[in-house]
């Protein structure tokens, strides 16, 4: 069966369920608006799905019916026996509908024209005049099956109203537009209407009324299998079978391990059949905190559909993967992150149907969304083929917003800049558009990712689209972890702040791990990492035996080694929180009982760093002074771009005056002018071989003649140009220090030996020069 | 009859004490614990309560009694409290004892500079029973203290 038809008929039944009691709990208190409310809203939930899916004799009987609860409702009316038992058919009625559907997908042939009939005609008299009061409130758009239904109930008795002026009034017409009038909320009610419509709608109602009500219970007995098939279940209580579960687990791994030990063959077999049975157990629990991911994606077609037409944009959404499922909880925190991002793509990701048009793309933008598993993971990914993110515009924009000085913005590569979108602060949109574009998206987007451990990628091509990725967990209880050992006790570190493990083996400890003025640090490729002790922590006395781990963390940004005498694993473990009297401790976030049933504290990476004052002023500067201290004693040690141009010389230019490493492909290379060019970010890039400089006495090179061979691309950018500088191979960044210019103002600045080879070092700023005498002229006169 | 109040007792140190039966959840014998360093110096740890993570509170550092020798392993009194579920580390468990209101006697001489940590005592045929007020037994617990605690180290 139709998914959505079952889910319709679940939910129908279980609202009918509750209107009979409400209808008994009216027969008692027949004043209670409260619970005329309700069942008017449940009424109105049947009425409105069932239009939606098509079951027109359904919605007709509920329709009226919803309109003789309105008046009820609205206290225009009085309940009285009669109504309620007509309510009541309606019930057994709407009953009988959805079980002829659910066996047999349609409403059948049977007619209820007189139920129809029956319920009009009792809310006739009160309608009327309320039409005759306020009917010019009647500006609500009528239901498309009102006109016909009224026709219907046009032989209905339309009762003389003589104190009203539309008396004159056909019936029929007068009925249709009561039918209106009912549908808007106004409670301008005379006060003179009820008396008289009351008899006169009570009128012809006890001969339609036992013929109507009698044929619908027997429908009854058809029984339900859609909605027996299913239960609600507290989430609660799934939480904790989940903990009981994961207890059994435990005591299973406990029998297991002793199993193994003991040699009884009776017990290995049931502690054999415990494990499978747990393990499955364990599994059918989780299932029941699934959900396929469709369910949050359901909503984006309409919210897709709507912004397109306000944006002016023709866009489609296809998904896949929608039945991938995780965790109810994970579900519910995705679904406003998820939303932004796909009201950013239609808003800000594909252009206008004329903008796509002329950069060659079909007029309708495609938004796609992919769910699937991975690792233990569920990875969700958002694609438009829009006009993609201009990283010169981020950049631009971000050194307006103050986030980056242009020196760094220079230095980062365009996927990075990129990713500022995801700072704070940080909005493109040239104007601020109902949409989206206040500056508080993307981040709020990340954070809230972040919040349930999951990680935001960004992947943009300028003029093909954007691919947006989020990694999730598959559940928010249990996190991976590293258990590392300190002096015989385990602690759990999440994985998220995790950054790398670093060995040093035991003869390697001193010279390797520097104390700084009492505080540890260790070089990580060039830059100091500081220390900080887990047995220190701990207040346990350190092992002096055996290799010795960095465990690097980083919280806030900054990176800290935790020293540590022992990686034991990395474990999915379950997090439970510390008892009152621990809280408070800064260093730990919670426990988790390890496989052996013992008790392992979860290290708060953060809170640590805090404490330790690892990420404090005082520390950082400690560390930033040592490191210029560093550079002082031995020089300036540069970043070193090293590469070859032709024949077996090593090349080196300073990084910093690099502004790009791009790879095109040769037949991307056109001619003109004097030379070569390269269309590259909407400019003319031209370009040269380093060969060219016939200071560097390199081969000639006759590069570019294979078209499909890819060159690699050194961009040099001063102001607005840039120029490219064609090189046979990128080999290598190094870090060394290199004796200053030899001051003879050439294109080579000395050499010296990195990695084991002579390496001639080409002050690029000359290089360009020599190659392209015109290039200094041109970007000075900008 | 007079009332009475079904007691949970214990010894500590010697001494015969004892809770409430209402307020203990469950007693178990000795668990292996995990130290928390920078804890309060009265809780010795964590334990496993079948999946539960609970804090068991060493009752001869509470009632600053001299420390129970390694090789004696202690038995857990958890009791409910209103911070959730406490575990009292206890030298050795004892009946319970339905004692009669009219035996009892207001907080007596104090028991070793633990005195607001007594209620009364009852008087017994053979014994002296001292009730705890288990409310400032946990919640009395200074958690302030962040201090390393250096006696475990080795």
């Amino acid at each position: 069966m139709d998914e959505l038809v079952s889910e319709f008929l679940i939910e129908s039944y279980e609202n009918l369920d509750q209107l009979d009691r409400e209808f008994v709990e009216l027969e008692k208190s027949p004043d209670s608006r409260e619970t005329l409310a309700g069942v008017f809203r449940t009424i109105h939930t049947i009425k409105g799905t069932c239009g939606f899916l098509g079951f027109s004799k359904l919605e007709r009987v509920t329709h009226v019916g919803e309109n003789l609860l309105s008046l009820l409702r609205d206290g225009k009316l009085d309940l009285t026996p009669e109504i309620t038992s007509a309510l009541l058919s309606m019930v057994d009625t709407v009953r009988e509908l959805l079980s002829e559907i659910e066996s047999t997908q349609s409403e059948g042939d049977r007619n209820y024209d007189d139920l129809i009939r029956l319920l009009s005609d009792l809310r006739g008299g009160a309608a009327q005049e309320e039409e005759g009061a306020g009917g010019e409130a009647a500006s609500d758009p009528a239901p498309a099956t009102q006109g016909e239904e009224a026709a219907e109930a046009e032989p209905a008795s339309a009762p003389e109203a003589p104190d009203t002026a539309e008396v004159a009034k056909a019936p029929d017409t007068a009925e249709a537009v009561a039918d209106e009038a009912k549908t808007t909320e106004a409670a301008s009610e005379p006060a003179h209407a009820e008396p008289a419509a009351e008899p006169a709608a009570a009128k012809p109602e006890p001969k339609a009324q036992p013929a109507e009500a009698r044929p619908a219970p027997a429908a009854r007995a058809g029984g339900r299998g859609v909605s027996d098939s299913s239960i609600r279940v507290d989430v609660r209580l799934l939480d904790n079978l989940m903990n009981m579960v994961g207890e059994l687990v435990l005591a299973r791994n406990q029998i297991v391990q002793s199993d193994a030990v003991q040699a009884d063959r009776s017990l290995a077999e049931a502690s054999q059949r415990l494990n499978l049975i747990a393990s499955e157990l364990q599994e059918g629990v989780m299932k029941t905190r699934m959900q396929p991911i469709g369910n949050v994606w359901n909503r984006f077609p309409r919210v897709v559909r709507d912004l397109a037409v306000t944006c002016g944009k023709e866009v489609r959404i296809e998904m896949e993967g929608r039945e991938t499922e995780l965790d109810k909880s994970l579900l519910e925190a995705i679904g406003d992150p998820l939303t932004h991002v796909v009201r950013n793509s239609v808003d800000h990701g594909i252009e206008s149907p004329d903008v796509r048009e002329a950069a060659g793309k079909p007029r309708e933008g495609c938004l796609k969304l992919l769910a699937y598993h991975e690792g233990g993971q569920v990875n969700i990914e958002i694609r438009d083929d829009g006009g993609g993110i201009d990283p010169e515009r981020i950049g631009k924009k971000a050194i307006e917003r103050g986030l980056m000085t242009p020196e760094q913005i220079a230095r980062m590569g365009d996927q990075e800049i990129v990713a500022l979108i995801f700072a704070p602060g940080f909005s493109t949109a040239e104007k601020v558009t109902n949409v989206s574009g206040r500056g508080v998206g993307m981040d709020v987007v990340k954070t809230n990712i972040e919040k349930i451990g999951g990680t935001v990628d960004i992947h943009s091509t300028l003029g093909e689209g954007t691919s947006l990725k989020i990694k999730i967990p598959l559940t928010l209880a249990i996190i991976p972890a590293l258990i590392v050992g300190c002096a015989e006790n385990h602690y759990a570190i999440p994985q998220i702040s995790l950054h790398e493990v670093v060995r040093i083996e035991a003869g390697e400890i001193e010279s390797k791990i520097e104390r700084i003025r009492g505080a540890a640090v260790y070089r990580l490729r060039g830059n100091l990492l500081p220390l900080v002790y887990l047995s220190d922590i701990m207040g346990t006395a350190e092992v002096q035996e055996g290799a010795t781990y960095i465990v690097v963390l980083h919280a806030e940004d900054r990176h800290f080694g935790l020293v540590v005498n022992e990686i034991c694993d990395t474990q999915e473990i379950v997090v439970k929180p510390l008892g009152k009297l621990l809280q408070g401790i800064p260093f730990f976030a919670g426990a988790t009982i390890m496989g052996d049933g013992r008790v392992a504290l979860i290290l708060d990476v953060l809170g640590m760093a805090h404490a330790s004052q690892m990420i404090s002023g005082e520390r950082e500067r400690i560390v930033r002074e040592q490191q210029e201290a560093d550079d002082l004693k031995t020089g300036t040690s540069k970043s070193l771009l090293l590469f070859s141009g032709g024949g077996d010389r090593q090349l080196a230019t300073e990084l910093s005056l690099v502004a790009r490493l791009e790879e095109f492909e040769a037949s991307a290379i056109e001619s003109a002018g004097h030379g070569r060019v390269v269309q590259y970010r909407g400019q003319i890039l031209p370009v040269h071989h380093v060969s060219e400089c016939m200071d560097l006495g390199l081969p000639p090179s006759c590069w570019g003649s294979d078209p499909d061979e890819m060159l690699e691309v050194i961009v040099y950018t001063r102001g607005k140009h840039s120029v490219g500088l064609v090189v046979d191979e990128i080999l290598d960044i190094a870090k060394e220090v290199v004796a200053d210019d030899n001051g003879f103002g050439g294109v080579v600045t000395g050499s010296t030996v990195i990695k084991d080879r002579v390496t001639t070092l080409v002050d690029l700023d000359r290089l360009v020069q020599s190659i392209n005498p015109n290039f200094a002229e041109m970007s000075e006169v900008l | 009859m007079s009332q009475s109040t079904q007691l949970c007792t214990f010894y500590v140190d010697g001494s015969y004490l004892g809770v409430e039966a209402l307020q203990v959840q469950e007693i178990i014998r000795h668990q292996e614990l995990t130290r928390v360093p920078h804890a309060p110096s009265v809780v010795r740890g964590l334990i496993n309560l079948r999946g539960q993570i609970v804090t068991a509170v060493d009752l001869r550092a509470r009632l600053n009694r001299a420390p129970r020798a390694e090789s004696d392993p202690a038995t857990n009194i958890v009791l409910l409290t209103s911070i959730g579920a406490v575990s009292l580390l206890v030298d050795e468990i004892g009946d319970v004892v339905e004692a009669r209101e009219e035996d009892f006697e207001l907080s007596p001489d104090s028991v070793e500079g633990a005195g607001d940590l007594i209620l009364g005592a009852y008087k017994l045929e053979n014994d002296l029973l001292v009730r705890l007020d288990t409310v400032a037994l946990v919640e009395g617990i200074d958690r302030g203290v962040v201090a390393p605690s250096t006696e475990d180290v080795a």
